[in-house]
C-alpha cells in the first residue's frame, strides 16, 4: 500500500464487526471490520441494495450504531465549530437548495454553524473557485448543468474544510464524459487537500481510476469481499483509462464480484 | 413553456363569453321564457345598474366576512399544519378532528354559529373559515412532510437547530404546497361567507350577497339574483387572483414553479 501521509496510526475510521438491521428486520450490513486510514482515498463497490449507503451513514452519524463498535476520529488537531464538523456528505444529486445562489448554497454548512458572514463568504469562494465555478458564483442551481450543480454539492461538502469526506455514487447520474471530468477533478482536489474520501460507486473504472484502495462488498447483507489496493501510478491523467495496468485493475474487482454472485443487482 | 401575450390569453375566453351572452339573450327572446325564470343578460344588467349602490354595498360586506374568514384559515391553517408536521403522534390524535372541519355540513351548524357569535360578520367569518380551513392544513402538511430527506440528513450533519431547519428549509420548501392550500381556501371562503350569510347574515347594515340572494328570490327578482351571484363569482375571483399574485411572488422569490 502507498504511503498516504496523515498519522497512519491513528486509523479515521474503525469499524469492528459493524452490522445493521433495519427497522422491518432485514439485515443490511454484517461483520463489518474495516480500518480507513487518515488522507486516503477508497473507493467502495457492491450490487444495489448491499448496504453501501447505510455504511457511509452509519459512519456520517445518520444511523445509530446498534451492532458491533465504530470509531470514527478523522480530525487533525482540535475541532474547530463542533463535534461533527469533521464529515461532509455528497449524495447521488445534488440536492441545493433552488432558492440560494450558489455562494449561498456553498455557504450554508458554515451558515448553520454560526460561523461569521464575511468569514462565511471568503470560505465558500474559495470552495468555489477549488471546484471550478468561480464565475458561477451569482447563479441560481436551475441555471446551472448536471455537473455544475453537482460541483457546487462537493464545494458545500468541503467548505467546512471535513476530515472525512463521504461521496454516496455522486456522479452515477451524469452522463459519462461528465462524470469522467468530474472524477479528474476530485483527483485532483483531493491530491491538494488530502481529505480521507470514502466513495461508494458502481462503477469499476471509476473505483479504479479515483482510489488508492477498493473494497468489494457482497449482496445484502452486506459484507467485505476484496479489500486491496489499486495498483496504479499516483499520478494519473485521463488517458491512463485506456492502459493495459488500467484493465488489469479493473478486472480484479470485476472477477471479486462475480465471484460472489454481487453482480446480479447491477 | 411558451410565454404567451396578453392577447392570446385574454382572447379566447372573452370570445366564449360574447358567443354565450348573446345566445342566451337571444334564446330567451325568441323562445319567450318568463323573466322569473331565466332573465335576459340584458335585463340582468340593467338590474346591475339600477341597484348598483346596494349591490356594493352587499359586495363589501361580503367580501369583508370573507377575508376575515381567509385570514383566519392562512393564520390558523398554516399554524395547525405546522404544529401537525411536528409529531406523528399529534398528527395521528389531531387530523381526523381536521378532517372533520372538511365534511362538516355548513348549513346544517350555522344556527349554532349564531348562537355562539352573534348574527352578522363574526358568524359569518367563521362560517367562512370552517369552509376554508382544511386545504390550507392539508396542503402546509404535505408540503412539510415532502421535505427532500437528504437535505434534512444535511441540516441534522451539520447540527441545524430546529428554528434554523423550519426557517431555512422546511417553510420555503412547503410553500408551493401552502401556496396551493391558500388559492382553493380563497374562492371556499367567498362560498363559506355568502352560506353563513343565509342563516347569520341579517343584523348587518348593510346586507351580504347571501341576503340579497334570498330577497331577490323571495320576489321573483331573477335578474337581481343573477346579478348577486355574478358579483358573487367576481368576488371570489378577484380574492383568487390577489392571492395568486401574492403567491406567484414569493415563490419567483423561492425560485419554485408555481
Amino acid at each position: 500500500m502507498p504511503s498516504l501521509g496523515g498519522d497512519a496510526a491513528q486509523p479515521c475510521v474503525r469499524a469492528r464487526g459493524l452490522g445493521h438491521v433495519f427497522g422491518d428486520g432485514t439485515a443490511a450490513l454484517e461483520d463489518i471490520d474495516l480500518d480507513i486510514e487518515q488522507g486516503s482515498f477508497v473507493a467502495l463497490l457492491g450490487p444495489s441494495g448491499c448496504g453501501k449507503s447505510t455504511l457511509l451513514r452509519l459512519i456520517s452519524g445518520l444511523e445509530m450504531v446498534s451492532r458491533g463498535t465504530l470509531s470514527v476520529d478523522c480530525a487533525k488537531g482540535a475541532l474547530r465549530e463542533g463535534a461533527r464538523s469533521g464529515i461532509g456528505f455528497v449524495f447521488q444529486d445534488a440536492h441545493l437548495l433552488p432558492w440560494r445562489t450558489v455562494l449561498e448554497n456553498v455557504a450554508l454548512p458554515l451558515e448553520l454553524r454560526g460561523v461569521a458572514r464575511d468569514d462565511a463568504r471568503t470560505r465558500a469562494l474559495r470552495c468555489i473557485a477549488d471546484v471550478e465555478l468561480g464565475d458561477a458564483e451569482g447563479r441560481f442551481p436551475d441555471e446551472l448543468s448536471g455537473g455544475m450543480r453537482m460541483r457546487v454539492s462537493i464545494a458545500r461538502a468541503l467548505v467546512t474544510e471535513p476530515s472525512l469526506l463521504l461521496m454516496d455514487e455522486p456522479f452515477a447520474a451524469l452522463d459519462d464524459l461528465t462524470r469522467q471530468r468530474l472524477d479528474e477533478r476530485l483527483r485532483d482536489l483531493w491530491k491538494r487537500h488530502r481529505t480521507t474520501v470514502l466513495f461508494v460507486t458502481h462503477s469499476l473504472s471509476e473505483a479504479a481510476f479515483l482510489a488508492e484502495r477498493a473494497i468489494v462488498m457482497s449482496r445484502r447483507p452486506g459484507r467485505i469481499v476484496l479489500d486491496r489496493a489499486v495498483e496504479l501510478p499516483f499520478e494519473r491523467a485521463g488517458a491512463i483509462r485506456t492502459d493495459v495496468a488500467f484493465a488489469r485493475q479493473t478486472e480484479v474487482l470485476y472477477q471479486a464480484l462475480e465471484r460472489h454472485g454481487s453482480l446480479d443487482g447491477f | 413553456m411558451a410565454r404567451s401575450t396578453a392577447s392570446s390569453q385574454l382572447l379566447p375566453p372573452l370570445a366564449t363569453f360574447v358567443v354565450v351572452v348573446t345566445a342566451w339573450e337571444i334564446s330567451v327572446r325568441v323562445l319567450d321564457v318568463p323573466r322569473f325564470l331565466v332573465p335576459p343578460p340584458s335585463a340582468v344588467l340593467a338590474a346591475l345598474g339600477a341597484d348598483l349602490a346596494m349591490l356594493a354595498g352587499s359586495t363589501l360586506t361580503t367580501a369583508r366576512g370573507a377575508l376575515f374568514g381567509f385570514f383566519l384559515s392562512a393564520s390558523i391553517g398554516t399554524g395547525a399544519g405546522l404544529a401537525l408536521s411536528l409529531s406523528k403522534t399529534l398528527e395521528r390524535g389531531l387530523y381526523p378532528y381536521a378532517l372533520f372541519l372538511q365534511t362538516v355540513p355548513i348549513v346544517a351548524i350555522a344556527p349554532l354559529l349564531v348562537l355562539w357569535f352573534g348574527p352578522g360578520l363574526r358568524a359569518v367569518a367563521v362560517s367562512a373559515f370552517i369552509v376554508s380551513v382544511f386545504p390550507v392544513i392539508a396542503n402546509t402538511l404535505s408540503g412539510l412532510r415532502g421535505v427532500d430527506p437528504r437535505l434534512k440528513d444535511l441540516f441534522r450533519l451539520y447540527g441545524a437547530g430546529r428554528l434554523a431547519t423550519l426557517f431555512k428549509l422546511d417553510l420555503p420548501f412547503a410553500l408551493p404546497s401552502i401556496a396551493t392550500g391558500l388559492r382553493v381556501a380563497s374562492g371556499l371562503a367567498v362560498i363559506g361567507a355568502i352560506v353563513g350569510e343565509f342563516v347569520a347574515g341579517f343584523a348587518e347594515g348593510s346586507a351580504g350577497l347571501g341576503i340579497t340572494v334570498l330577497a331577490a328570490y323571495r320576489q321573483l327578482r331573477t335578474d337581481l339574483l343573477f346579478a348577486a351571484v355574478i358579483l358573487a363569482s367576481l368576488l371570489g375571483l378577484t380574492l383568487f387572483a390577489a392571492v395568486n399574485l401574492v403567491s406567484g411572488a414569493v415563490l419567483r422569490r423561492f425560485r419554485t414553479p408555481t
